[in-house]
């Protein structure tokens, strides 16, 4: 089980199949005879279909379309209190917020602090905030990463001064 | 009618502007037969291998415009090879040939090149329009000789099309004497634009009416652009992240005002939520708007935009809308004729996808609503039947539960008695595409309903062979029929065989036919070419020896007067 931060992250981890199913089943199904339901009473409740999303020309898209959703790249700038200048990193290329978190230390040259729920980072100057698809600036951290990395607009790391206490 | 002149007669055949209508009217007798073929210009061809281009130049040698269409419609989601077929440079070559004076050209999922791109822009003088929809096979470089090559080119418009973009600079291949453009159309392009070619282009350009642009054209160009075409009707903003407090973001604004013909919008295919406040002021005017590409958009500020589109008659946009949003959408748009709404989130849970309750809003706001396309993650019967007591009106109806064998998520019941109760209703119903689960029954309501029925979508539907006689014996219209892992076998396929003379044609994968029903088939039409696609074994079907027990995996099967095609690649075998 994945636990960041005091974060299980699993139980808020977005997966195809019912909740409280443990197994994905990858195959890529070129067709699904074999699934045919023949009547009404077999109800199946307990193993998820095969990932729906394997079936090949499934659901009927355009490529052009399902390359749109499924974007390979989302770049974000990255602003710093007191930087010249912005940067600009790739969401999809970390998995994690630890990751994240590295990746904006090294290339900003500062530490952020510990996470905790309560009180959001502490013990160092900077705070990690970035602005979300309504444009509210959220502190990195409180949303499961999927949630995060789908509707993280820009980061901004924030430094002390700047901090109100509210956060 | 015969006591007039043959050009009296011409001259009303003028006002005789539809396909089938010019195809009946030749019909009538030889005289008119000759009068109609001279005077032809425009010939739609539903199958690029219904016919060869020598046949079509004999009947109709004033050609002027040439719709084409090539792979069948399931080459869109990935089930026909690349290769299959489809190919525009022998129809080009031919033209070319013939000294026809071709003026436009229509394509749609055809394999397009390069080299058939330069020969089309130098082989006809008065060239005017190319339109590529879901085509492949080409570059820039053949966008760049179309560019240079015609002079009086209108429309250069790209759908959808797979491109190899060189990043070159075919923009600015346009002559400087190259005034006439009404459509530029290329959001579909991957790679960078020459926005100074572009904005050049565009000044020059005083009809252009029609505008769409790439993801690499960023806000402050967009914004020149505005200022240089006011007269625009319809225009695809490409990329769109900005900050709301920037002068280009002010200056787009400005000129967004001043552009009081634009009537449809689309693109935001790179875009920031904010942005959409920026064209609220034309909204009222909008009859088109498409947002299905701009994944980036919040529900919520979709929402605010739609709120001020009262006049929309055409509508596309992403399940993140929402069943709340299409709620605003029924009491807000009134005059709306068509929807579509694309799956957003096709990886995860479907947080705020659309449901019935969205589809039943809308049958009840929208009294003219005639045709729709929608992806959702659950349906009822019951939903089902009160739409289809909303709108009876339907031509188009296309539900796809993404999954494709869920029941009515309230009874656990096959959805027959909804899309029963959808065709009874819609007496005018020519297109419609099935979706959840669902048996013979609902095959049954359609052969016996669905009288103007030409094109079905079939996909994991069905028990047995029964499912598609009734529709083959039923829907007297029907001109494409296509089925996806359905388990229908040699029974239906060969019960008539006759009634593929009347279909345009038939695609059959992962279903139940074999070999050898497909063989006795060809063997029975030979009218009609019947074509496995088999990548995997490569003919090794023929060697199995398996008395073609064996089930073929793709069937298509289509009329036609020309025979066997002869550029069939290796993997298709025509029986």
């Amino acid at each position: 089980m994945e636990v960041i931060n005091g974060l299980n992250l699993k139980d808020t981890e977005l997966r195809l199949g019912l909740p409280g199913a443990q197994e994905e089943q990858q195959q890529e199904v070129s067709c699904v005879r074999s699934n045919k339901r023949k009547n009404n009473d077999s109800k199946e409740e307990s193993a998820p279909p095969p990932a729906k999303t394997q079936i090949v020309g499934w659901p009927p898209l355009r490529s052009n379309r399902k390359n749109n959703n499924n974007k390979n790249v989302s770049y974000v700038k990255v602003s710093m209190d007191g930087a010249p200048y912005l940067r600009k990193i790739d969401l999809k290329m970390y998995k994690n917020y630890p990751e994240l978190l590295k990746a904006l230390e090294n290339m900003f040259k500062f530490t952020v602090g510990e996470y905790s729920e309560r009180e959001g980072y502490k013990g160092s100057e900077f705070v990690p905030t970035y602005e979300d698809k309504d444009g509210d600036w959220m502190l990195v951290g409180d949303v499961p990463w999927d949630m995060f990395s789908s509707s993280c607009q820009k980061l901004r790391i924030m430094k002390g001064s700047e901090v109100p206490t509210s956060l | 009618m015969n006591y007039f002149p043959d050009e009296v007669i011409e001259h009303v055949f003028d006002f005789v502007t539809s396909h089938k209508d010019r195809n009946a009217i030749s019909l009538v007798c030889k005289s008119w037969y000759k009068i109609e073929r001279y005077s032809r210009q425009k010939v739609f061809i539903g199958n690029c291998y219904a016919i060869n281009p020598e046949r079509l130049l004999r009947r109709f040698p004033c050609l002027k415009s040439l719709t084409l269409k090539g792979k069948p419609h399931f080459a869109d989601f990935n089930l026909v090879p690349h290769e299959w077929g489809g190919f525009l440079l022998p129809w080009i070559e031919a033209l070319a040939r013939s000294r026809v004076g071709l003026e436009e050209l229509r394509l749609k999922r055809m394999v397009v090149t390069d080299e058939s791109l330069e020969l089309l822009s130098r082989s006809f003088v008065n060239f005017k329009s190319l339109v590529l929809v879901s085509c492949e096979g080409f570059t820039t470089d053949g966008l760049a000789s179309i560019a240079a090559n015609c002079r009086h080119l209108r429309d250069l418009d790209l759908q959808e099309n797979e491109i190899d973009d060189h990043r070159g600079q075919w923009l600015s291949c346009f002559p400087d004497t190259c005034t006439t453009l009404v459509t530029l159309n290329f959001a579909c392009l991957e790679g960078e634009t020459n926005l100074v070619a572009l904005e050049r282009l565009v000044a020059r350009s005083p009809n252009l009416k029609s505008l769409k642009l790439n993801r690499a054209v960023p806000l402050d160009a967009l914004a020149r652009l505005m200022v240089c075409a006011p007269q625009i009707v319809d225009l695809g903003v490409g990329s769109y992240e900005n900050d709301p407090d920037s002068e280009s973001y002010l200056k787009l604004k400005a000129a967004i005002k001043k552009c009081t013909s634009l009537r449809s919008l689309s693109g935001f295919l790179e875009a920031a939520p904010h942005c959409l406040s920026a064209f609220h002021p034309i909204c009222h005017n909008l009859t088109s708007l498409n947002l299905s590409y701009a994944a980036e958009i919040h529900g919520s500020h979709l929402i605010k935009l739609i709120q001020h589109c009262k006049k929309l008659q055409r509508l596309w946009i992403l399940d993140s809308i929402g069943d709340k949003g299409l709620e605003v959408v029924a009491s807000t748009c009134k005059e709306l004729q068509e929807l579509r709404v694309f799956p957003s989130d096709l990886l995860g849970g479907g947080n705020t996808a659309v449901t019935e309750e969205g589809l039943v809003a809308i049958s009840a706001g929208c009294p003219k609503l005639h045709s729709i396309l929608y992806f959702c993650q659950q349906m009822t019967n019951a939903a089902l039947v009160t739409v289809a007591k909303n709108c009876p009106n339907f031509i188009r109806f296309r539900l796809c539960i993404l999954d494709p064998t869920k029941p009515d998520h309230v009874t656990s019941q096959p959805l027959d008695e909804g899309f029963g109760a959808i065709v009874k209703a819609c007496k005018s119903l020519r297109r419609l595409s099935l979706s959840g689960l669902l048996t013979d029954q609902v095959f049954l309501y359609i052969g016996m309903y669905a009288n103007q029925l030409e094109m079905l979508s079939i996909a994991f539907a069905g028990d047995t062979d029964k499912g598609m006689l009734y529709v083959l014996n039923g829907c007297k219209k029907m001109k494409k029929l296509e089925i996806r892992d359905s388990p229908f076998g040699d029974t239906a396929l060969l019960a008539d065989v006759s009634k593929y003379k009347t279909m345009r044609s038939l695609w059959m994968s992962s279903c139940e036919v074999t070999l050898s029903g497909c063989k006795r088939l060809a063997q029975k039409a030979p009218w009609l070419n019947v074509e496995i696609i088999n990548e995997n074994d490569n003919n090794r079907m023929e060697e199995n020896g398996h008395e073609g027990r064996q089930k073929v995996d793709k069937l298509y099967l289509y009329r036609t007067v020309v025979g066997t095609r002869m550029d069939a690649p290796p993997f298709v075998w025509i029986l």
